[in-house]
């Protein structure tokens, strides 16, 4: 018998604050990113675990389609970065407020 | 015949249609000849639907013709009909003919004037509403006239714009008839409320519903409009002013035919009138009242028409005295004489002031009987006719009045034979500044070429007209026998359920009647007396009388100046203070509240992504309590 | 639903776990280990490349979850996608940009940012945990769109739903797809960059003469950007500021 469902949530849990907070605390865009990358996953996971708990396919469809969403999402988003950097090397995420009040 | 009623109507509406869009074109005098056609083809009309109508058994004198549905909302349902009977019908005929007589004076009166055809183009709209407000079968369609000759009122008052005393006379009579609107308006919801219809017919057949506290209040709101219109105490203050339209107008609108229509809602709402005692009491001493005071400031005014004003103010008190004291008759008797007599004194004056070019003031007047003898044996007739001297119009119908008066109280008596004797007196004092004494005009006239002359033909022949039928129109309702009270008995389908019988029997008449004789005398040869051969005695003339008791004033301070005040305070205070504030206290609270907010704007990616993260933290604890709770 | 209490915490004590099977309880373990060693990992890092390498940890062990869980299509396309495709364009935009110079995390311009974070993180942790287990976990229907198990290998399964329940939203992703490619093409385009930056220099002048106009030239911004002053950008931007309102570019508040 395979392990009880709350403990895979409990790990995506964990895995989602990790990344959350790296979120918050990192400067490099790069890492931020990364961060972002594990708080999807730990979504993934969620879903995958709902879906073999209830016992339907749905859960792992919609993993499906965030990989996906999540491909798109790194191109556009390294993209972006690219082009910042152009302007202004070795920036961080603190130096680009532009838009500040 | 009666199928053509509604030609009546339409005939003076046409005629204005017509002359609204090609007035100009048709140019001067061929517009008024086209407006005096249509009115004259009106009046023969209702002269054949009179004679249909007379035809009829006296109990059958009453028909209703439904032309259309005009406004079918929910429960009302309010049609356009004409009720024709005996009431409407003597309404209709004095109204199309005395406007017949003015509309041909008019085309000599206002020859010279470059409005020519906007003038006769608002006199046909006026007597198509005039007419409107007669035959309507309902409440609404008879506003609807009452708005439009009020409308028409304003417009001629105000004829000549370009002078400022004209446009603000305009403005003044729309202003203080609207506080009389507003009372015709409320009493029409309130009929409708309690009665859910507005046929004259319908609402009389139901008034057994009605509490009496309702009749009384409905009665009392309609007599609010009637004040208003027919220009009663405190509302009369306005057809002074009037006077500075045209002297036909005056004659027409502000003499014969607009302002008795608040007598004519009151006779036609008779059976309630009949049923609310209380308020026909208020109506008979604000009638005594208004009689009194305005024959009191007329002995003192200087100007032709000023007079003739006050008198027309004074006259209708005396209606609405006989309309209180349950004497309808009297009063439609007393309605229909006063349009002669005073539509001819009006037109008479209007001869004065066209001969002498515009002068208006009496005390530059004088020694005219030779040089307009037609115009001053016409005006002496009216003069006569409105004395109460026998046996011209007004004896009898004021007669009625005073009989009427006696016997429902003797106070009401006394203070309207005094008013008769004031009458005589200013009306003769009138005459005699106007065509005896020293001829004071030939100061100011010496530079004008020829002498002051009688009016051309078109002038002429109104006068005549309107000077016989005020000799004779005493005639249609003589006391003393019942075999001659022709419009006693015409009228005694409509009113004559409610007829006060005077308790007065025929010898009383004949005494009440030689006092009344009396009493005119005395008034013409006390005029006589002061009057024929001077002309200056300002011992007669106090200035409360001549600034007509302060009631002007009254209002100046009490409206005029109050609302000005209270504009000022809401202009300097109120707005800058209360308003201003509260708009630029929104505004600087957006402003600083931006200002302070601003500060989370930081620029920095992180310090929004910990925002998200609180987000997401409330989202978890709302959720965390739906699952304990 | 039944209150929050320590009760509703049944499920920790341990039995459901030694209950399973050694070998499965034993890949979850290790697989947890991996998945929280590399997430931490790719926090901590100073060096980015590191955290992708972590990242790549991560991301084996959350395949090797899926692989647990019957999701074995999903693994290989979590192994193929994210750590083949992903990771690898994450490094090779950390090489191009030779960004990969080492962060200081001793020091935090941000005041407040590090307890807040921290603050938060445990907040939503305990909230998640409490919830989860509170409501013991699931509360949805069973088999909505199609039974997970005993009708054929999971790779069929996928695909039959995903060919025809979700066959809008596929088609919608390849729109995606397209469009991110043709996005990432125009974003970092060379050529068509420089063009524009050229034009806005050749109108700039007049702009770069009067002092105090809030800068919006990113050329201007990449000249400035070697001569940040050593009170960072903050101290800039508010000398900034202070000139604009000595001029009166800025309206009095």
């Amino acid at each position: 018998m395979s392990v009880d469902g709350g403990w895979y949530l409990t790990l995506a849990a964990v895995l989602f604050v990790i990344g959350a907070f790296g979120l918050l605390v990192r400067r490099n865009v790069l890492v931020m990113f990364m961060c972002v990358e594990l708080m999807l996953n730990a979504a993934n996971l969620t879903f995958v675990t709902f879906s073999r708990m209830l016992n339907d396919i749905g859960g792992q469809a919609a993993v499906f389609f965030v990989l996906v969403v999540a491909a798109a999402e790194v191109v556009v988003g390294l993209g972006i970065i690219v082009a910042v950097h152009r302007h202004r090397p070795s920036a961080t995420a603190d130096d680009l407020h532009v838009l500040e009040h | 015949m009666l199928h053509a009623a509604f030609l009546m109507i339409l005939l003076p509406l046409a005629g204005s249609c017509v002359l609204a869009a090609v007035g100009r074109k048709l140019g001067n005098p061929r517009a008024g000849w086209l407006a005096t056609a249509m009115v004259a083809a009106s009046f023969v009309l209702s002269v054949a639907v009179f004679s249909s109508l007379a035809g009829r058994a006296s109990n059958q004198r009453s028909f209703t013709q439904v032309l259309f549905t005009w406004i079918p909302v929910g429960d009302l349902h309010v049609r356009i009909g004409l009720l024709i009977d005996p009431l409407s019908m003597t309404m209709a005929l004095f109204v199309t003919g005395v406007s017949a007589l003015i509309h041909l004076y008019s085309i000599g009166y206002m020859s010279h004037d470059e409005q020519f055809p906007k003038f006769f183009t608002y006199l046909n709209l006026f007597v198509a509403s005039m007419l409107v407000l007669v035959l309507a079968d309902n409440f609404l369609f008879s506003f609807l006239g009452w708005e439009g000759v009020g409308l028409c009122s304003y417009l001629l008052v105000a004829f000549w714009f370009d002078r400022d005393s004209a446009a603000s006379a305009g403005k003044k009579a729309f202003i203080v008839n609207r506080i009389g609107d507003f009372g015709f308006l409320l009493a029409m919801l309130l009929i409708f409320t309690k009665l859910g219809t507005l046929n004259y017919h319908g609402v009389f057949a139901h008034l057994g519903q009605l509490s009496h506290g309702t009749i009384t209040a409905i009665v009392l709101l309609l007599f609010l409009g009637a004040a208003g219109k027919s220009a009663q105490l405190p509302l009369f203050t306005w057809l002074p002013d009037a006077m500075e339209g045209p002297t036909p107008v005056s004659a027409l609108i502000h003499a014969a035919t607009m302002v008795t229509a608040g007598v004519y809602l009151m006779v036609r709402v008779s059976p309630m009138l009949h049923l609310a005692q209380g308020a026909s009491l208020v109506v008979a001493a604000v009638g005594v009242a208004t009689a009194f005071v305005a024959a009191s400031i007329a002995c003192a005014q200087d100007d032709v028409k000023k007079v003739l004003a006050y008198s027309t103010v004074s006259q209708l008190g005396y209606m609405f005295l006989a309309v209180g004291t349950g004497a309808y008759v009297a009063a439609i008797f007393l309605m229909i004489c006063h349009a002669f007599y005073k539509g001819l004194l009006f037109l008479g004056a209007g001869s004065l002031i066209h001969g002498l070019h515009d002068e208006q003031d009496l005390k530059l007047m004088g020694g005219l009987r030779k040089m307009m003898p037609l115009t001053f044996v016409t005006f002496g007739v009216a003069w006569l006719a409105i004395a109460g001297v026998p046996p011209f119009a007004a004896f009898w119908s004021k007669g009625d009045v005073l009989v009427s008066a006696f016997s429902y109280s003797p106070f009401l008596y006394a203070v309207g034979a005094l008013t008769a004797v004031l009458t005589a007196y200013y009306m003769g004092r009138e005459f005699f500044l106007a065509f005896y004494g020293p001829e004071r005009w030939r100061k100011s006239f010496a530079a004008r070429s020829g002498e002051p002359h009688d009016p051309s033909w078109v002038m002429k022949l109104p006068l005549v007209v309107l000077a016989v039928a005020s000799a004779f129109a005493g005639l249609i309702n003589l006391p003393f026998h019942p075999a001659w009270d022709f419009l006693a008995t015409w009228l005694a389908p409509v009113v004559g359920s409610v007829l006060v019988h005077a308790n007065v029997g025929t010898a009383g008449r004949w005494e009440l009647a030689i006092g009344d004789a009396v009493l005119a005398f005395a008034g013409v040869g006390v005029a006589w007396k002061l009057w024929s051969k001077r002309w200056d005695r300002p011992e007669l003339e106090p200035a409360v009388l001549r600034a007509g008791w302060g009631i002007d004033a009254m209002y100046d301070t009490l409206v005029a100046k109050t609302g000005t005040a209270l504009s000022l305070f809401a202009a300097t205070t109120i707005d800058t203070s209360l308003i201003d504030a509260a708009v630029n206290g929104v505004a600087s609270a957006v402003r600083s509240t931006g200002e302070s907010v601003r500060r989370l704007q930081t620029g920095f990616v992180r310090s929004y992504a910990l925002g998200v993260m609180l987000g997401l933290v409330l989202l978890l604890v709302w959720m965390l309590t739906r699952a304990v709770s | 639903m039944g209150a929050v209490t320590l009760a509703s915490f049944q499920g920790l004590n341990g039995v459901h776990l030694l209950a399973t099977t050694l070998p499965d309880a034993l890949v979850f373990a290790v697989a947890a280990v991996m998945v929280l060693a590399g997430a931490i990992g790719v926090v901590v890092s100073r060096n980015p490349v590191h955290s992708a390498l972590m990242l790549v940890l991560t991301l084996f062990g959350v395949a090797v979850e899926f692989v647990a869980q019957d999701a074995q299509f999903l693994a290989a396309v979590q192994v193929i996608v994210y750590a083949g495709a992903i990771v690898v364009l994450f490094l090779f935009v950390i090489t191009l940009l030779g960004v990969d110079n080492p962060e200081n995390l001793k020091e935090e311009p941000l005041r407040f940012q590090r307890p807040l974070a921290l603050a938060l993180a445990g907040a939503g942790a305990t909230g998640m945990l409490l919830l989860g287990w509170g409501a013991k976990w699931t509360t949805g229907a069973q088999s909505v769109v199609g039974q997970a198990r005993g009708h054929g290998p999971n790779v069929s399964v996928l695909g039959r739903v995903v060919f025809t329940t979700y066959l809008l939203p596929f088609e919608a992703t390849s729109l995606l797809l397209v469009i991110a490619v043709v996005g990432a093409v125009m974003l970092v385009r060379h050529r068509g960059d420089a063009g524009a930056d050229r034009s806005v220099r050749e109108s700039a002048p007049a702009l770069e003469e009067s002092p105090g106009v809030v800068q919006q030239d990113p050329q201007r911004e990449t000249d400035e950007s070697d001569q940040v002053p050593a009170g960072g950008p903050r101290a800039t931007d508010q000398a900034q500021r202070k000139n604009a309102q000595t001029n009166g570019g800025e309206p009095a508040s």
